[in-house]
């Protein structure tokens, strides 16, 4: 079900979008990440559903859920790709945002507030779910993969990236990305809740999908720009799952 | 808003070209827009321009298809010696030598005519599947709309693409409408540019001499008895030696060009270029991007101009493709601004770097004439030295692009 906009708040939520979306705004860490979270997703999915990235629209036919969508960061290139896509969020003020970046931009996406356990009792389900720096913040990461894993069609592939837990990941996602940097604001991460990944890959197998792939994302200050590495995964990492 | 190509290049030049077979092959769709009509250019004769081409140069001509076209078409540049001199006076005691054998890559670069590169670029351009070709048309008007660019063409066509790029040189129009601001430094000199035959063979080697008045460049031509001039003079002098008649001009020339490769003669049209450098205050602004000349245009010491262009060609398509294939917004000023990074430390770096080297050897003070061709001895009693000039100049240092690496995207 699409919210339906109020013309007066337009305005607001043009100037929210236009904070979501500004490369050095308040989601600087976000734009900077996003490439590599997309290098990712982008290639993970071309190989379960063996598209061609070459080709114009090579996700045409395929339902990708983007849980966590915030301003639309990952559900627009979704969408540019060819999916169809449904980007969900239980902070009801992201949404309206969403959709008027969306329209701003050409494209169609159907957002939604709501949560994954909410989503899964619906029935609806997805050959892809996007579940990226949220398994993280919940109170149940077992409910709330189980609830992922309900989303997804059978042989449906799920791409979850998260925060390791071990001192280099408190010096750099706690002390330096709030506290030094303030790219993001204090306490946005309790780093007691972060996940290693062989933790991760325990509660996707018990949520009853299989892992099958884990790479690390890294920032290098030198070039400002973060990358995929099969071997680094003390900070951020992304990991991917099919649906037995 | 329906888009007619995802990026709309302005400017059939060289960078053009290479840039709209480097994006169509990468799955995007591209409008070349040339202000000349194509036939007359694809059927030029011989009047001597010519570039020097990079390794990497090279490099990225095989990755977009267009070098096999100009096989048997190029010469080698097998050896370069560069040294102080002042006409009549014959060569300094020091030479620069740069030798092919001690770069594993092999040649050091390659020369190349303008009617045969520009004849291969039209052949690619024309079996590119997602290239459209526009030819003896002039953009009037351009704007960038919310979702996309969109410029007016002055047969009254509109186009609309993605992404508007300008490769239309030093006085870039693209940039201007944008209302991009440039800085420039005058040199006050003039470039000569001519072809001569020679009696005796070249044998690959190109000549760099730098004289108090600027450098003279001597570069070979296919065949082993035709070369390309570059030869800087201030100004008036420049002037006074265009206006001779060839006779006149030969005259000139042949103290400078000294008579190692026998008895001289003219063999090709004689063109000018007054030398300067101008960096425009940004390469990109949301949905616009400048490549080459219109970014940075460069004094044509060692040819750099066009190979700086192709790196520009190789970071901007990597950064659009890439792009593309990730489903982000190809105009957004993130996005762009990852081209910008990327090459503005590099150009501006060679931009000033050539602008001091040039400024120290057109200079007829005594000391430092000494001292610089002290300096060129030891740079060539130091192999290690100069493997990093040569390969500098070779292109093949700083983060390379994929397409200058050889490699597709």
């Amino acid at each position: 079900m699409t919210t339906t906009i109020d013309p007066t708040e337009v305005a607001k939520f043009e100037a929210m979008a236009a904070e979501w979306w500004d490369p050095n705004g308040k989601f600087k860490p976000l734009h900077l990440m996003n490439p590599c979270r997309l290098d990712y997703i982008t290639m993970q999915i071309a190989a379960e559903y063996d598209r061609n990235l070459v080709a114009p629209h090579p996700f045409e036919g395929l339902r990708i859920l983007d849980i966590g969508c915030g301003g639309g960061l990952l559900s627009e290139p979704m969408a540019r790709l060819g999916a169809d896509v449904v980007g969900a969020d239980a902070a009801a003020r992201n949404i309206p945002v969403a959709q008027v970046h969306a329209e701003q931009s050409g494209l169609k996406i159907d957002y939604r507030v709501t949560t994954a356990e909410d989503l899964a009792a619906t029935g609806a389900q997805f050959d892809v779910v996007l579940n990226m720096e949220v398994v993280e913040h919940v109170a149940d990461p077992l409910a709330y993969l189980t609830a992922c894993r309900q989303l997804l069609k059978p042989g449906g592939l799920m791409i979850c990236s998260t925060l390791n837990r071990n001192p280099k990941s408190f010096m750099m996602a706690i002390v330096g990305a709030e506290w030094v940097m303030r790219w993001l604001p204090k306490g946005t991460h309790d780093w007691a809740k972060f996940i290693t990944p062989e933790e991760l890959y325990d509660l996707i197998r018990r949520a009853g999908l299989d892992p099958v792939d884990k790479q690390g994302m890294v920032f290098n200050p030198v070039s400002w720009r973060w990358s995929l590495s099969d071997r680094d995964l003390s900070v951020n990492y992304v990991t991917a799952s099919v649906k037995r | 808003m329906e888009h007619d190509a995802d990026i709309l290049i302005v400017g059939g030049g060289l960078n053009g070209p290479a840039l709209g077979l480097a994006l169509a092959q990468g799955g995007l769709r591209v409008a070349v827009i040339d202000a000349r009509p194509a036939p007359q250019r694809a059927e030029a004769g011989f009047d001597g321009r010519a570039y020097a081409l990079a390794i990497a140069s090279k490099r990225l001509l095989a990755a977009i298809g267009v070098w096999g076209a100009l096989d048997g078409k190029v010469q080698p540049i097998l050896k370069i010696k560069a040294s102080d001199g002042r006409p009549g006076q014959g060569p300094a005691p020091f030479f620069l030598t740069f030798d092919a054998g001690e770069l594993e890559e092999g040649p050091m670069g390659y020369m190349v005519e303008d009617r045969h590169l520009y004849a291969a670029f039209l052949e690619a351009m024309r079996s590119a599947p997602g290239l459209e070709l526009i030819s003896g048309e002039t953009v009037v008007a351009q704007d960038g709309a919310p979702q996309g660019v969109t410029v007016t063409l002055a047969s009254g066509r509109v186009l609309r693409g993605r992404v508007l790029v300008g490769c239309d040189g030093r006085a870039s129009g693209v940039a201007e409408r944008a209302g991009i601001k440039r800085q420039g430094w005058g040199y006050g000199q003039t470039a000569l540019v001519t072809a001569v035959r020679h009696e005796r063979n070249h044998e690959g080697t190109a000549h760099q001499y730098f004289m108090p008045s600027g450098p003279l460049a001597i570069l070979p031509l296919p065949g082993g008895h035709h070369s390309s001039i570059v030869w800087s003079e201030a100004d008036a002098a420049a002037a006074a030696i265009q206006a001779l008649d060839d006779a006149g001009y030969l005259e000139a020339l042949r103290p400078r060009f000294g008579d190692f490769l026998g008895e001289i003669s003219l063999a090709g049209a004689r063109f000018t270029y007054p030398l300067n450098l101008t960096l425009a205050e940004a390469f990109v602004r949301p949905g616009l991007a400048l490549v080459g000349d219109a970014a940075h245009g460069v004094h044509p010491i060692a040819g750099q101009g066009l190979n700086l262009g192709f790196r520009d060609v190789g970071a901007l398509a990597e950064v659009l493709i890439l792009a593309a294939r990730r489903g982000e917004e190809i105009g957004a000023l993130d996005v762009l601004q990852r081209y910008e990074r990327w090459r503005r430390f590099d150009s501006t770096a060679l931009a000033l770097g050539m602008d001091s080297v040039n400024r120290l050897f057109s200079n007829d003070n005594p000391i430092l004439r000494a001292g610089r061709d002290l300096g060129l001895g030891i740079v060539n009693a130091l192999p290690g030295l100069r493997r990093g000039f040569m390969r500098q100049a070779a292109g093949l240092q700083g983060e390379l692009p994929k397409l200058l690496a050889g490699q597709a995207i």
